[in-house]
């Protein structure tokens, strides 16, 4: 007995809540009846995290993907596609074209996802080159060492449009060309692998997954612009990534695809690995820089920029993991083919970091121009609970919310800087109604305060001032003056800031008064946090009426602030509660409210 | 080679300026003023205080003019409400993370934040005062470094590191906590540290000062059971005058010897004085040297305590080239408390020694070791800088500008014009030579300007035709100049090659004395060059120019010491080195 | 190993690139490929690595090779594995633990069967191979 056939329904709770349980019973029972129940085997699955397209049926080996099933499609499924072996057209997905988005004209895929930068992660063996060298590896490199010329290359990057995936988008090609234009007798390429922000593993996974795509781009780069030696800066504490790059950095030596005259041309090309210790500034390039140097990582100005002195005041071209990932798809594939996909202004892909109040984290990549609602409910499998999506954080401790309103916007590089948020590098932590505007700002800027190298008075001090006028808020200890306060601090540390970290520190609470400012007003003057998050605003009462005088609460609560005896109602008083809420669990009568 | 012009506009203002000139600059020339905290003319830029931002026609981002070269074609704007309002806010930032201490602080009255909010008007706290935690350094006799007041800039880091090569101090800490302070949070005492007081010289703040003693010198003065004397440095004299609105450059010499007998000092001496001496010292040890054991040259000066610290942490190996002659202040305070006082039946405890010098590591040097008691007690027992001595005259009571021209005590105050230029890089050499000359061919030499030692140059070389003998000198100022010259003689050491030079000048500051860590406020270059001038216009309206011709030097040696290298001097005069670790923990 | 030349690398390419793709449908090149990144080893993918191994032992299923690889990007279902059998669609199963590691030995690669609830869609097609 072997099964020919296998129909898998999605068995996530979004597809079970619209009846994929009574179409598993369902189509067991029809294999069952039209005699298929050797050649066929239904499967529940896990989500698909094409929730809004539910439920699903996917059936193997020939891959059709059926979408927005119900119950009564069931008979047709089975008498068509498994017993006469004709796809039912009606319920195939079909990808839209709307919302702006450049489709590729070639391939059609029913996901939303679109692998280039993770096109080998969770496919190849990282520790063993020849899996990547079976796909395409080193394939670019080849190309360029005996196809091109440093300004076909530079060329080829202008067509594909890509941009820096660290953070502010500058056009790669730029980058490359301004390092290529500066006359010096070493120049350097640097990968930034000291990825920081709070939620963010994008780089992390892409060089756990598939090292190897970086160090080729590293030498595509190094071959564009005249340059022979590389450093990858990559913080301590990615153990696994180091030990892979490692790896892969030792075969490719061995290989002779770095080293001295690559594949015995005159290119010579080598890099090294430099350990960052985890100070976040350390991303920031010229912080970045200074610390390969072995000075303190501080950030230095700009102009000079690093194209025109960079490491050892050499000229310098720094990009993110990300974005070297890109590079040998580009060469191998076309800057042609890469601009096809994506919007206008942003082309190729985009990595995010999918956390937050949503079901299926995890590491996704969707070409620019993905709605947030595609992200969130075709890929993420929406919000857990089904509550009510409120924000999402892209851009990090860097960046601004995306409320509400522009779930439907494509995003990309213009599209967030003009809702007052940033791509940034790809964290995107999704909020719910639970979540406190303020205590979620809060959280951000604790982190770039305590991240903030010191070196100049905007950030170290506007910084912390705003973490402190945040916190009066949260404690109910503000007034209007204080929301001004803010803008007026943030309007500061955006200008005068010495470097991006600071320049962009004020962005969440810049971005969070814009579309939610009456959330701060209702903190302020109504002394409330409605998600319940800022303790000091919360007040936690016994309902009379509720009350059996159990004594449950009183017993529990640590801080002694509920008074009663047996059979009578309790009553809290409110100057010795800690609002630790310990009464409301404890309570098994609903009589203790928080509010 | 010709430099390249280029043409900005600043603020509607067209001019031309050389290509590379910072917007700071530029904007200076077009006789505008952009407010700055952290620049300072003598570093490079830090760009960390945020006060200077412009804007540039065309750019999204405000840059910073202290640390951006203007361009060809740029149309930049320094001053508009919306850049007013962001400095505005900027400042009072700093001042929220700056505690309000200003009537007790030491910078009070010539501190730059405190210029900048009276500047700006600001009138009231506006946001919550977020200080750091009192955490104050006074390990070292000679600064004190008080990091709550501390507005991190830089500054002191920079010169500590990058002038003078020192690193004694860093940034330590991150964000917010931020500290100044040796590597490891060590105390300065146990850290590199020189004490040239070159970090507080460069503080914008009252962050790092030096040790006030002014207190301690009235204490000596009210005392009627002490007989005070007091001595002060060839750089002072130049450069006190600042203190009340005098050029810089200015020679008040003969005012401070009024001073300083108003405030009741029984005798004014000069350091100027001793200065002679140590040329007879340091002269005669080079001259015998040169003349009976060549191979042990190179002989390297001694008489800046900045200097012997580094040189006793970093260039061990190098101490047997070190003259033993001390600096002019302990010779003239060894003197003070043996030959004046047994002149005068004064018993040498009850004399009561300070000195007003340019120099922070002066403070220092006073205890440094046992030798620095010649005499059986501590032979100097105030060292107060020049800036003090402008407080001191302030609160005196006494107009400085109404004073008369005075004369300091004889023997001990007489000077010749080698013995002013101590004061300035390339002094000490000069008046060596015009010694050394002598003493080799006993003729005088036919011009005694020896001017390739002198001026600004880091480190500056000549080569001195002594009857034949060809004599290579060189002089360093500035400690990173100074490692210059060190590792070449390490190195030649190292191989066992002759040294390039014979005889080697070191002055730990730039600029020498007149630039010390000690002097009022506000050095840059021009200043430097102004009080480099008043030294040598000092020099030449000298009657004599010459230690050897000195006649109360001469007296000294006839009455007292002998002569110069004689058992007795080497008693008083000279001193001994000991190699010294680097961090003492 | 000696450095390559263009030609070697050509010729390496090739061979490997064959091998790969055979993989999905000659007897011997069963595998069972899982994630091994910082998140799948967090979540326990080293002990499903071992379960598998031991399972395959007990079996006597010697010509089934256990690999590994990077993040498949399904951080909620880690550890994440992908089983390739001949026959078999290539499915990519997460949460596995010991215990579904060894249901996957024996209901799938011996029984020929899919196991419920554990079936991961994989996220995007090839880009590569298409």
């Amino acid at each position: 007995m072997a099964y020919n056939t296998f129909v898998l329904i999605c068995g996530g709770t979004a597809c079970e809540s619209s009846k994929s349980d009574e179409m598993y019973k369902l189509l067991q029972k029809e294999i069952f009846d039209n005699n298929l129940k050797n050649d066929v085997q239904v499967v529940k699955t896990g989500c698909f995290g094409f929730c809004e397209q539910g439920p699903i049926i996917k059936i193997l080996p020939d891959n059709t993907f059926y979408v927005k099933v119900t119950p009564d499609d069931i008979k047709e499924i089975v008498q068509e596609h498994l017993v006469k072996g004709r796809t039912v057209e009606r319920l195939e997905y079909k990808p839209s074209e709307d919302k702006g988005r450049v489709k590729i004209e070639d391939i059609e895929f029913y996901q939303k996802q679109f692998r280039i930068v993770l096109r080998n992660c969770g496919v190849i063996d990282p520790e063993n080159i020849n899996e990547y060298i079976a796909r395409d590896g080193y394939l670019a490199l080849e190309k360029v060492i005996f196809q091109m010329t440093p300004d076909d290359i530079i060329n080829e990057l202008k067509i594909s449009g890509l941009r820096g995936r660290g953070g502010a988008g500058f056009p790669t090609w730029m980058k490359w060309n301004l390092t290529k234009k500066e006359n010096a007798d070493q120049k350097y390429v640097v990968c930034n692998a000291d990825e920081g922000d709070p939620g963010a593993y994008m780089d992390r996974s892409t060089l756990e997954g598939d090292p190897h795509s970086v160090l080729e781009a590293m030498a595509i780069c190094g071959k564009a612009i005249g340059a022979s030696r590389g450093f990858i800066y990559i913080r301590a504490e990615y153990p696994l990534a180091i030990t892979r790059l490692e790896i892969a950095i030792k075969q490719a030596k061995e290989l002779g695809l770095l080293g001295d005259n690559i594949l015995g041309s005159d290119f010579s090309f080598d890099i090294e690995i430099r350990l960052g210790a985890g100070a976040f500034v350390c991303g920031e390039e010229t912080a970045l820089l200074r610390s390969i140097e072995g000075s303190r990582g501080m950030p230095t100005p700009r102009p000079p920029f690093p194209s025109v002195k960079g490491l050892w005041e050499k000229p310098t071209c720094i990009n993110n993991v990300e974005t070297w990932a890109n590079v040998p798809v580009i060469i191998n594939k076309g800057g042609a083919w890469f601009s096809k996909i994506g919007t206008e202004n942003s082309k190729g892909t985009k990595v995010f970091a999918l956390t937050g109040k949503i079901n299926n984290s995890g590491l996704i990549e969707v070409p620019m121009g993905t709605t947030l609602r595609e992200i969130i409910y075709d890929i993420g499998g929406g919000i857990i609970n089904n509550k009510k999506f409120k924000a999402a954080q892209s851009g990090g401790p860097s960046g601004g919310v995306i409320p509400e309103q522009y779930l439907d916007t494509p995003i990309d590089y213009n599209n967030l800087t003009a809702i007052g948020s940033m791509m940034g590098s790809g964290g995107l932590i999704v909020m719910d109604e639970d979540d406190c505007i303020v205590d979620v700002v809060k959280f951000y800027l604790q982190f770039t305060v305590d991240e903030s190298c010191g070196k100049c008075a905007p950030c170290r001090i506007g910084g912390k001032q705003l973490l402190s006028i945040l916190d009066d808020i949260s404690a109910g200890n503000a007034t209007e003056q204080s929301i001004k306060n803010l803008k007026a601090i943030s309007i500061a540390m955006n200008n005068a800031s010495l470097c991006g970290l600071g320049q962009t520190a004020s962005n969440p609470v810049m971005s969070t008064l814009k579309y939610f400012e009456d959330e701060y007003l209702e903190h302020i003057n109504g002394k409330k946090c409605s998600a319940g998050k800022c303790k000091s605003l919360m007040t936690f009462t016994i309902v009379a009426d509720k009350c059996i005088g159990c004594t449950a609460c009183a017993r529990k609560c640590p801080a002694n602030a509920i008074i009663g005896t047996v059979k009578q109602v309790h009553v809290i008083d409110q100057s010795k509660c800690i609002k630790c809420g310990a009464c409301v669990t404890a309570c098994k009568f609903d009589a203790v409210i928080k509010g | 080679m010709t430099e390249t012009m280029i043409k900005i506009k600043i603020n509607e203002t067209e001019l031309e300026v050389p290509a590379g000139t910072s917007i700071l600059d530029a904007a200076k020339q077009a006789g505008i003023k952009i407010p700055t905290l952290c620049y300072h003319e003598d570093l490079l830029p830090t760009a960390s205080c945020g006060l200077c931002i412009v804007k540039i026609k065309g750019m999204n981002k405000k840059v910073r003019a202290c640390a951006t070269a203007a361009e060809n074609g740029q149309e930049i704007i320094t001053h508009d409400s919306e850049l007013y309002n962001i400095r505005k806010i900027v400042l009072e930032l700093i001042l929220s993370n700056h505690p309000n201490e200003c009537l007790t602080c030491q910078r009070n009255g010539n501190c730059e934040l405190q210029t900048l909010a009276k500047e700006f008007g600001i009138r009231e706290q506006v946001f919550k005062p977020q200080l750091k935690p009192k955490n104050i350094d006074k390990s070292t006799t000679s600064l004190i470094l008080d990091r709550q007041k501390c507005i991190s800039c830089g500054r002191c880091v920079q010169v500590c590191q990058n002038v003078q090569d020192v690193w004694a101090l860093e940034f330590i800490g991150r964000g917010f906590n931020t500290n100044i302070a040796p590597a490891g949070d060590l105390e300065l005492n146990e850290s590199p540290c020189v004490k040239c007081g070159q970090c507080s010289a460069h503080c914008p703040v009252g962050a790092i000062v030096e040790k006030d003693e002014v207190d301690k010198v009235w204490e000596g003065l009210n005392d009627t059971t002490k007989h005070a004397v007091v001595q002060f440095a060839p750089a002072v004299r130049v450069a006190f005058g600042e203190g009340f609105k005098l050029e810089s450059g200015e020679i008040v010499t003969n005012k401070i010897y009024s001073l300083l007998k108003k405030f009741g000092f029984k005798a004014v001496f000069d350091t100027n004085f001793s200065a002679d001496l140590t040329i007879m010292e340091e002269g005669s040890e080079f001259v015998d040297k040169f003349l009976n054991n060549p191979a042990s040259l190179p002989l390297i000066t001694s008489c800046c305590p900045g200097w012997v610290d580094y040189l006793e942490k970093y260039y061990p190996c190098c101490i047997e080239h070190f003259s033993t002659a001390k600096s002019p202040q302990q010779m003239l305070s060894a003197l003070a408390k043996t030959y004046y006082a047994e002149k005068n039946g004064i018993d040498p405890k009850d004399i009561f020694m300070v000195s007003v010098m340019p120099c922070t590591a002066k403070k220092y040097e006073i205890s440094r070791d046992e030798n620095m008691s010649a005499s059986g007690i501590q032979d100097t027992d105030v060292v107060i800088t020049t800036r003090e001595l402008v407080r001191m005259t302030k609160s005196s009571g006494i107009i400085f500008d109404a004073l008369p021209e005075g004369k300091a005590d004889s023997i001990l105050g007489e000077y010749t014009g080698a013995g002013t230029i101590f004061g300035v890089t390339g002094g000490v050499m000069e008046a060596a030579i015009r010694s050394a000359y002598y003493l080799i061919t006993k003729e005088e030499l036919s011009d005694i300007n020896i001017t390739p030692v002198r001026g600004l140059k880091g480190v500056k070389e000549a080569e001195i035709d002594i009857k034949g003998t060809k004599v290579r000198v060189a002089v360093a100022h500035g400690l990173s100049n100074v490692k210059k010259v060190m590792n070449k003689i390490k190195e030649a050491k190292a191989k066992g090659e002759e040294t390039p030079w014979h005889f080697i000048e070191v002055m730990a500051c730039v600029g020498g004395c007149v630039g010390g860590g000690g002097q009022p406020y506000g050095v840059t270059n021009t200043i430097r060059n102004k009080r480099t001038e008043g030294i040598y216009t000092d020099d030449k309206q000298s009657k004599a120019r010459c230690s050897h011709h000195n006649p109360m030097v001469q007296k000294v040696y006839e009455e007292y010491l002998d002569h110069p290298n004689s058992h007795k001097a080497h008693d008083l005069l000279h001193t001994s080195y000991t190699h010294r670790p680097v961090y003492l923990k | 190993m000696s450095k390559l030349t263009l030609d070697d690398l050509r010729k390496l390419r090739e061979e490997k690139t064959q091998e790969f793709s055979r993989r999905n449908n000659e007897q011997d090149k069963s595998s069972i490929i899982i994630g091994m990144g910082t998140c799948g080893i967090a979540a326990g993918a080293k002990e499903t690595l071992n379960a598998f191994i031991e399972a395959l032992d007990t079996n006597g299923l010697t010509n089934v090779k256990v690999k590994q690889t990077g993040c498949m990007g399904s951080c909620n279902v880690e550890p994440t594995v992908e089983v390739v059998i001949p026959g078999m669609p290539t499915v990519v199963y997460g949460n596995v633990d010991g215990t579904v590691a060894k249901k996957i030995v024996l209901k799938h690669i011996i029984g020929k069967e899919l196991l419920d609830d554990h079936i991961q869609d994989k996220p995007a097609m090839d880009i590569i191979e298409n």
